[in-house]
Formats: structure tokens, sequence, C-alpha cells
């Protein structure tokens, strides 16, 4: 899940001020899980905007605004049933930052996001939510016990835990979350691997992180 | 690996019992006053830690001191790195430039987060990790490449060592760690402060199987308050009951005088039992602020000193080789 929030309204406000028209997009996946840029959402946000004095000339849900295919069938069907989003002025939308640039690139209108984005994560209930994953590109969950040191470690180590554990604690927080390196030595532990724990992971290669990811194989 | 490159480590080599201490170069640009420092502990230690921005704090950079202090001071130094403020070619560049002045001993440190220093707004780094940098330059020194493979024109001479804390809870996990750093190629091991002594003692029976030296680290106290904030605020870190009461005591009694007593008695004490009873290679003395209590807790421990008459040494060392400061 990517994991998100609303920014300030005044933020919001602040983007949309040149602009009277607005048309709000929200997303049906992870916003909506979130509770930022679901249905109950992007009707919030309306009235909001409403009350500032915009006019909000429509709404609509996309099941992904990250794909580009659902993204478009969304525009086609918006202009095959109305002008809505044509006469708007700006585009309000509550999705991801992966969301917000898909709906720019297809929309030749100032398009705004309405949510800070924040991480890979689990969502442990509404409102607890926990990074778990920096997309790092060569996951080595199968070398440490499904718990991933580059999010959970506060330096990223691959070899921890570093000299700043303390009653299985990290330095990092003034002791108070659990060494993500701790925690990995108790799992392989208890999976009888501590072969694994003892393995040494040379320095990563970034040069394959150079510059902007892409995953093309088709 | 081989050859011996290191006054430090042809002591350990010879089963010669080590002492070593620590420098701190701070937020200054007083070198004198970090030589002089140093100064203080020649004699007295076989070689002395250069810090790298230690608990992440901003200060000033340990090259050009570890080299005057080589120079100047006549004093060897371990050069400490951290992986905190630096990524692999930084950190590389800098290690060139300390084989190229004749700096022997490096110390390979993950380094204390940027959060935890005086300017925690910066960016931490680690694009490496203590073991990454031990492996980094193993290769440097023993296949004269650089981390990418790349040949160096006459690779530098390095021994390099590596932390471990004896107080750490669990244990387990950092001796895994320490046989991990030991099989990428450390060569000696500086522990965190300890003062209860059967802790430095199981934990040299724990990692005996490594067969790699290690050296215990102590840190006199220099007051009650210092020794309070050690036991209740330092995560990892207890003062023993004995000690903390004797200090009490000595305070009540005679203030700083009668406080480093205690502390030449109890340290001195301290590395004689370990000297004659474990496989420890030597003590690593972290007296910042504090290198006159040094000698004597030296003297106490039953070793002999190579006597030098310091201050003169210093002063007229430094008066042709440094500009006068202020
Ligand atoms: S190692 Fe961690 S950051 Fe990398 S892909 Fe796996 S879970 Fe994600
Ligand atoms: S204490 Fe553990 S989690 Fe925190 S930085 Fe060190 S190894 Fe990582």
């Amino acid at each position: 899940m990517i994991i998100t929030t609303q920014k300030p309204l005044e933020e919001i406000l602040n983007y949309l001020r040149p602009y009277r028209k607005i048309f709000i997009i929200g997303c049906g996946t992870c916003a909506t899980e979130c509770q930022t840029g679901g249905e109950k959402q992007v009707q919030e946000m309306k009235e909001k905007l409403e009350k500032e004095g915009f006019e909000v000339v429509g709404t609509g849900m996309i099941e992904s605004p990250c794909d580009e295919r659902l993204t478009r069938k969304f525009i086609r069907a918006q202009r095959k049933n109305g002008r809505a989003l044509d006469d708007a002025e700006a585009v309000l939308v509550l999705a991801c930052g992966a969301g917000v640039q898909v709906v720019a690139e297809l929309l030749d209108k100032p398009v705004f996001p309405g949510l800070n984005t924040h991480f890979i994560g689990k969502v442990e209930r509404i409102g607890r939510f926990y990074e778990r994953c920096r997309a790092c590109g060569e996951c080595v969950l199968g070398e440490t016990g499904g718990i991933c040191p580059v999010t959970q470690c506060a330096k990223g180590l691959l070899n921890g835990p570093c000299g700043g554990m303390a009653d299985g604690k990290c330095e990092v927080g003034g002791w108070t979350r659990p060494c993500a390196w701790v925690l990995i030595y108790e799992r392989l532990k208890a999976m009888g691997r501590l072969d694994l724990f003892k393995k040494f992971r040379p320095p990563r290669d970034y040069s394959r992180k150079a510059g902007p990811g892409e995953v093309v194989w088709r | 690996m081989g050859g011996v490159f290191s006054t430090l480590m042809r002591k350990i080599k010879n089963g010669e019992f080590v002492i070593t201490g620590e420098i701190e170069p701070e937020k200054t640009t007083n070198i004198g006053e970090i030589l002089e420092a140093a100064a203080k502990l020649k004699g007295y230690v076989v070689a002395v830690n250069i810090t790298d921005n230690p608990q992440g704090f901003a200060y000033m950079s340990g090259l050009l001191p570890s080299f005057l202090i080589q120079e100047v001071v006549g004093l060897e130094v371990i050069y400490q790195v951290t992986c905190r403020d630096r990524n692999r070619l930084a950190i590389f560049s800098d290690l060139l430039a300390a084989g190229s002045v004749g700096i022997r001993n490096i110390l390979a440190l993950t380094g204390d987060h940027v959060v935890l220093g005086d300017v925690p707004q910066g960016k931490p780094v680690f694009d490496l990790d203590a073991a990454q940098l031990v492996w980094m330059i193993r290769r440097m020194v023993d296949e004269g490449v650089d981390p990418a493979g790349n040949p160096i024109d006459n690779p530098p001479k390095f021994h390099v060592g590596v932390a471990a804390n004896p107080n750490a809870n669990p244990l387990e996990p950092e001796i895994l760690k320490l046989e991990r750093k030991v099989s990428v190629g450390a060569e000696f091991v500086q522990t965190q402060v300890v003062y209860d002594i059967e802790v430095a003692k199981r934990f040299l029976d724990d990692v005996s199987y490594l067969k790699v030296p290690i050296i215990i680290g102590i840190c006199p106290l220099k007051s009650v308050k210092m020794a309070k904030w050690l036991d209740e605020k330092c995560p990892g870190i207890s003062i023993p009951k004995d000690l903390m009461e004797e200090l009490i005591r000595a305070k009540e009694r005679g203030g700083k005088q009668a406080i480093w007593e205690v502390n030449i008695e109890y340290f001195g004490d301290f590395i004689r039992e370990l000297r004659r009873t474990t496989r420890a290679a030597g003590v690593h003395v972290m007296a910042v602020g504090m290198e006159e209590l040094i000698p004597p807790i030296i003297e106490r421990a039953g070793l002999v000193k190579e006597a030098i008459d310091w201050r003169t040494y210093i002063v007229n060392k430094i008066s042709k080789v440094i500009l006068p400061q202020k």
C-alpha cells in the first residue's frame, strides 16, 4: 500500500487560488484504503472548496490513477458524458504522487496534488501506517527473515546491528523502537538460519538506481 | 594479508599488552590544543585514536590532526573512519591521503546517526557500513584496488580494526556481527567502555574463538555526576555499585582530587587484572579532557612507560612546525 495523508487545506487553497472552476479526482485503491482520496474524501473536499468560493464543476473516481490505461479511460468517458473536465480550470487529484503525475501527463491543464505521499507500508488499521519497503530493487528479505533492513534499520544497514543498539532498541528515536537487526536475528534464530545472519553483504551497486527507475521487459 | 605496518600491530603480534588513547578534535581550529592533548599521552600509549565526528557532532575532520600527531608529536594514530558523513568515494579518497602520509591504523566504524548529533538536519549517508568499510579497506591493501576494482598506484598499507560492545543486550547478534567483520578481514577490536571487569572477561571468553586481538575500552569518571549520567542515561552502560559508592564517598571526603584517586585505583587495578588473568590484547583509555589521569593509572597497573618529557618536546616541536594559534 502507498501511504498518503491529506495536505493541509491552506496549502491546497494556495495552489487553487488563481482558478475558480475545479475538478476533483479520487483514487479507488491506496488512497481509498488510507481514507485520504476515496469517494467520501472527494465529496468532503468538494464541500470544503465550495465553502471557500470555488465552483467544483465535477468529481470522479479512477480505480488506480497511477495506471495510465485506467486514467485514459476515465478521461475519455468524462468527455463522452459532458464538458465538466474540459470546463475545469484546474484539477485536484487525491492520489499518491504517481497518480497525480499520470493525470498531469494526460491533461493539458494545471493539475495539483491534494495528498502527501509517505511510503510503501503496512496498514495496521486506519490511522496506523508503518513503512515497510523502500523499493530498493534488490530485495534481501529472503536473507533477513522477512524483515527489511533497508527500511526498518534507521541506517539502512545490510550488516547490522550497529553499536547504537541497546537492550534490543535503536539509538534513533531514543531507544524506543526495536532495532531491526535484533528482530532479524531473533527471526533467523527461530528459523534455525543464523548462517544467513552471519553472511557478509557487500556494498550495494547504486549505479543501477541512477536516474528514474524503469522496468521494461516487453 | 601479510606484513606488519604499524607499531600497534607489531606490539600486539609480539604479545605485548597495549594501551591506546583517544583524542577528539572538536568544533575548533585550535590544532595546537589537539596536539598538546596528544603529547600528554606520548610515552604512555602505543597509539591514539582520532575520532571522526563522535556522536554525530560536526567537528574538525580527523585526517589532518592524525597526520600532525604522527609527524609533530611523534605518536602513532588510529584514524577513525565512520560511514555517516561520506560515501565510498569520499572515504576512499581520504584513505588514500591517509596512506600517503604514513597513517597505518584505521578503525572502521558505522557511526552514530546524524540525528544524535548537533546538526541533526543533515542527510545521513551510510553508503557503506562498518563491515563493508573493512571489506573496502582490505581490498585497497591486499588487492590494491578501489571499491569498483580499479587499480591504485602504490596502494596504501593499513591495519584495520573494528568496534564491538561487550555490554550489548542481546549479546549474541553482537558477537555474530563481530565474526562477520573478522571474516572480511578486521585485524583488531577496540571495545566500547566496560566498567565491570566480569563483563569484559565474559566477552573475551565468548569471542576467543575468533582469534582476533581485543582491546578493552575504559573511560575514567570525572565526577559523580558523569558516573550517574552514564549509569542512568546511557543505555547499555552501567556503573558497578561499589564503584559508584566509592565515588560518592570520595566526593564528600575530598572533592576532585579524591575522585581522581578512586579512578587511579579502580582502573589501575582493572588493567592489572585484565593483563594478568585474561587474553585481552590491551586497553583503550578514553580519557578525553582527563589526559593527566593516564600516567598514574598506567603506573598503578604496573606497566612501564617510556619516560619522556613531553612538555619540552612538544613546545620545541610545535613552535617549529605549527603557526602560532590565536
Ligand atoms: S529489501 Fe526492503 S526495500 Fe528492498 S525491496 Fe525488499 S522490502 Fe523493499
Ligand atoms: S540500532 Fe539497529 S535499527 Fe538502529 S540503526 Fe543500529 S542497526 Fe539499525
